[in-house]
C-alpha cells in the first residue's frame, strides 16, 4: 500500500514529463537542456523557490478541497467558480470597510472568502440532498455561473478605475497580508522586493495540518470518510448522508475560497476578472497526485508551482517552446492518474475474492 | 423581433449542436463526456491548420472529425480499457488540449497560439426561397441539422444503438444479452469525438478564419448542459442548443449597450439546466450507468 501511494504518482508524473519531452524535441528544442532550465529556474535559487511556492500556494488551497470532497465521497469540480466569488467576496470587505484595523479587516476578509465559497458549493450539496442531483453537473453549472456573476460586478457596480482587464477597486492597506520579503530583510537573506510569496504560503500549510488532524484525527473526519467509503454502511451505523454531504461540501468550498489569501490579500490586492488560470481544475490534479491527503498535496502542489514557475522561464529562454507546455505535461499527468486506476482495481477484486474463499 | 438576432442564433447554435450530438452517443452509452470542450478545441484546431496547408476547407472539416476521434481515442482508453473515472480523464483533456492547440501553433507559424487566417472557407449555403428571410448559413450548420436525425435513427432506430443504449442503462444485463458493452461504449466515444471536432471545426473556419486560444470558451461544458436541458435525446438537444445559441447571440448584442447586463443573459442556460435537473421544469433523468466503470469481473450491486 505505502509503495503504491508513491509509485503511481511517480509513474504519472514521469509519463508527464515523458510527453513533455517528446513535446519540446518536437518543437525544435532539446529536453534535456529545456527541463534543466525548467527546473533549474524553479529550485536553483532562493528567489525561483520563492517563486515555486508563491504558485504552489492556491493549488494547495485547491487541492486540498477537492482532497476533502474525494473523502466524502462527491466530486467538487466547482473549486473554480467557489473560489472566484470568494475573491470576489475578500476585495469587497477590503475595499468596503477600509475605516477597520488590521486586526479585524484581515480576518474579515478570510471569513468573507471562506462563507462565499461555502455558499457556492453548499447549493450544490442542498440540491444532492433534496433532489438527488450529482454534484459534477451542478458544479460545472455553478462555475460558470459564478464567472457571469463576477464579471458582471467588477464590470459593472464595482469597476474600478485604470486597468487592462476590468479590476475593482484596491483593498485598504489594512486588509493586505504581508510578503516574505519583508521578513528575509530581517534576516538578512538576499531576495528582490518583487518576489510575490507572502504569508497565504504558511497559512496553507497550516490548512494543510488542520485537514490532515479533522480527517484522520477527528470524530467528524472519520464519519465524514465512512460516508465517503461506503454511504450505505454508514448510514446503517447512524451517520447521517445529508448532514455530512452538506458539511463535506462547504469545508470544500470554504478551502477553495482561501485562494483569496494569496490572489486578492497577498498579491493583486484587488479583484481582477479572469485571474485563476483554473485553479480550481488544476485542484483536481493536484488532489488525485497528492492521494487525496495532506501531506501529497502538499507536494503536487510544490511539483505544479515549479511547472509553473520553470514554464514561464522557458517560455523567455527558448525560441520554440512556450509556456502552455506546462499544461500539455499536466494535462497527461491527469490522464495517467486517471488511468492508473485499474491497477489499484484490479488489487481490489483480488482482495474481494479472497474474502468470498 | 429582428431576425439578425435570429439568424446569429441559429449560427451560434451550430456548434452547440453538433457538441451535443456527440455527448449524446458517449453518455447514452454510460461514459460522462465532459471533455467535449478539448474535443472541441482540437477540432478548431486541426481544421484551421489543416485548411492553412491543403487550401481546402473541406480538407478542414474532414481533418477535425478525425483529429476529434483520436483525442476521443485517449477518452475512450482510458474509460473503457483502463476503467478510470470519467471526469478525470475529462478534466485531463480539457488541460491537455488547452496547452497543446497553442503549444503546437506557436511552434509551427512562431505565433503566440493562433493560426494564420485561411485563404478559402467553406462558402454559405441557403434554404432555396427562404435565403432572402433567414439568411445564409456556413454548410456546417446544415451540417449540425442533418446530425440530429442521424443521431435519432442511429440510437433509437439500429441495432448498434438498442446495445449503445443497453450498455448506458444496465451493461451488465447488455453483456448476458451478449453485447461486447467495451466495444460499444468505445465506438460511442470515437462517435462523440467526431461531431466534438465537427463543433470545433465550425468555430475556426465556419464561424471564424482562424484558430485563437481557448476559442470554444466554455462551449463544451455549454452543449453539456444542453444534452442536460434537452433530456439526452437529440431533439431536445437540438431544441436547447438553439435556445442556448439565441441567447448567446443575444448577449454578444448586449455587450456594451447597457440595458442588461449580458452576463445574466449568459448566466441563463446553466441556471435552467440546473433547475431541469432538480426536476423544476420536468424531470430529466441521465442514463443509469452514466459514469459508472464497466468490468464484467466485478458483480453489479453498485448499480
Amino acid at each position: 500500500m505505502k509503495i503504491r501511494a508513491i509509485l503511481i504518482p511517480a509513474i504519472a508524473i514521469a509519463i508527464g514529463l515523458c510527453v513533455g519531452a517528446i513535446v519540446v524535441k518536437m518543437a525544435g528544442e532539446s529536453p534535456v537542456e529545456t527541463f534543466a532550465l525548467l527546473f533549474g529556474s524553479a529550485f536553483g535559487s532562493l528567489k525561483g523557490i520563492s517563486y515555486t511556492l508563491f504558485y504552489a500556494t492556491p493549488l494547495i488551497f485547491t487541492g486540498l478541497a477537492v482532497a476533502v470532497g474525494f473523502r466524502g465521497g462527491l466530486f467538487n469540480i466547482g473549486a473554480e467558480g467557489q473560489l472566484i466569488l470568494a475573491a470576489f467576496a475578500a476585495a469587497w470587505v477590503g475595499f468596503t470597510l477600509p475605516f477597520l484595523p488590521a486586526w479585524i479587516l484581515v480576518p474579515a476578509c478570510i471569513l468573507a472568502a471562506m462563507a462565499a465559497g461555502a455558499v457556492w458549493a453548499g447549493i450544490p450539496a442542498i440540491l444532492k440532498v433534496k433532489f438527488g442531483v450529482h454534484e459534477v453537473i451542478n458544479t460545472i453549472m455553478m462555475n460558470f455561473i459564478a464567472i457571469g456573476l463576477a464579471g458582471y460586478l467588477v464590470t459593472g457596480p464595482f469597476l474600478g478605475p485604470g486597468g487592462q482587464m476590468p479590476w475593482t477597486r484596491p483593498i485598504a492597506e489594512a486588509a493586505r497580508i504581508p510578503r516574505i520579503t519583508g521578513f528575509a530583510d530581517r534576516l538578512g537573506i538576499d531576495l528582490p522586493a518583487h518576489v510575490p510569496l507572502n504569508v497565504s504560503f504558511l497559512v496553507a500549510i497550516v490548512c494543510c495540518v488542520l485537514v490532515y488532524v479533522f480527517l484522520f484525527r477527528t470524530k467528524w473526519g472519520f464519519e465524514m470518510r465512512a460516508v465517503g467509503l461506503n454511504p450505505k454502511a454508514a448510514e446503517a451505523a447512524g451517520i447521517s448522508i445529508a448532514k455530512n454531504t452538506m458539511a463535506t461540501m462547504a469545508i470544500s468550498g470554504a478551502l477553495a475560497g482561501m485562494v483569496a489569501l494569496n490572489a486578492v490579500m497577498g498579491y493583486n490586492y484587488r479583484y481582477i476578472d479572469g485571474f485563476s488560470p483554473g485553479y480550481g481544475f488544476l485542484g483536481i490534479a493536484v488532489a488525485l497526485l497528492g492521494r487525496n491527503h495532506p501531506a501529497g498535496i502538499l507536494c503536487a502542489a510544490v511539483l505544479f508551482g515549479a511547472l509553473v514557475e520553470g514554464g514561464l522561464t522557458v517560455d523567455r529562454v527558448t525560441e520554440h517552446v512556450s509556456n502552455d507546455i506546462v499544461y500539455v505535461i499536466q494535462g497527461v499527468i491527469i490522464i495517467a492518474v486517471a488511468s492508473a486506476a485499474v491497477f489499484v482495481r484490479a488489487r481490489r477484486i483480488r482482495n474481494v475474492a479472497e474474502i468470498n474463499v | 423581433m429582428d431576425l439578425g438576432l435570429i439568424s446569429s442564433g441559429i449560427r451560434l447554435a451550430a456548434p452547440l449542436t453538433l457538441a451535443a450530438i456527440g455527448g449524446l452517443f458517449s453518455e447514452r452509452s454510460g461514459i460522462v463526456n465532459i471533455a467535449l470542450e478539448g474535443l472541441m478545441l482540437v477540432g478548431a484546431f486541426a481544421a484551421a491548420v489543416a485548411t492553412f496547408y491543403s487550401g481546402s476547407p473541406w480538407f478542414g472539416v474532414l481533418t477535425a472529425a478525425v483529429a476529434g476521434a483520436m483525442m476521443a481515442h485517449v477518452h475512450g482508453l482510458v474509460c473503457v480499457k483502463f476503467k478510470g473515472n470519467h471526469i478525470v480523464s475529462g478534466v485531463g483533456i480539457n488541460i491537455l488540449a488547452i496547452g497543446a492547440t497553442p503549444f503546437i501553433a506557436g511552434a509551427l507559424f512562431g505565433t503566440t497560439g493562433s493560426t494564420p487566417d485561411i485563404a478559402r472557407s467553406l462558402g454559405t449555403w441557403s434554404i432555396p426561397g427562404l435565403g432572402a428571410v433567414l439568411g445564409e448559413y456556413s454548410p456546417l450548420v446544415f451540417l449540425s441539422w442533418l446530425a440530429v436525425p442521424v443521431a435519432y435513427v442511429l440510437v433509437f432506430r439500429t441495432r448498434f444503438g438498442l446495445r449503445l443504449r443497453a450498455a448506458g442503462e444496465n451493461p451488465w444485463a447488455a453483456e448476458t444479452a451478449g453485447v461486447n458493452v467495451a466495444r460499444v461504449r468505445y465506438i460511442a466515444v470515437l462517435l462523440s469525438g467526431v461531431f466534438a471536432g465537427l463543433a470545433g471545426a465550425f468555430l475556426s473556419i465556419g464561424y471564424g478564419t482562424s484558430f485563437v486560444r481557448n476559442m470554444t470558451a466554455g462551449r463544451g461544458f455549454l452543449a453539456l448542459a444542453a444534452l442536460i436541458f434537452g433530456k439526452w435525446t437529440p431533439g431536445g438537444a437540438l431544441a436547447a442548443c438553439l435556445l442556448f445559441g439565441f441567447f448567446d447571440a443575444l448577449q454578444m448584442r448586449l455587450q456594451g449597450v447597457g440595458s442588461i447586463p449580458p452576463q445574466f443573459v449568459q448566466m441563463i442556460p446553466y441556471i435552467v439546466t440546473m433547475l431541469v435537473l432538480a426536476g423544476a421544469v420536468g424531470r430529466a433523468r441521465p442514463p443509469a450507468a452514466l459514469g459508472k466503470s464497466y468490468d464484467r469481473e466485478q458483480s453489479s450491486a453498485g448499480i
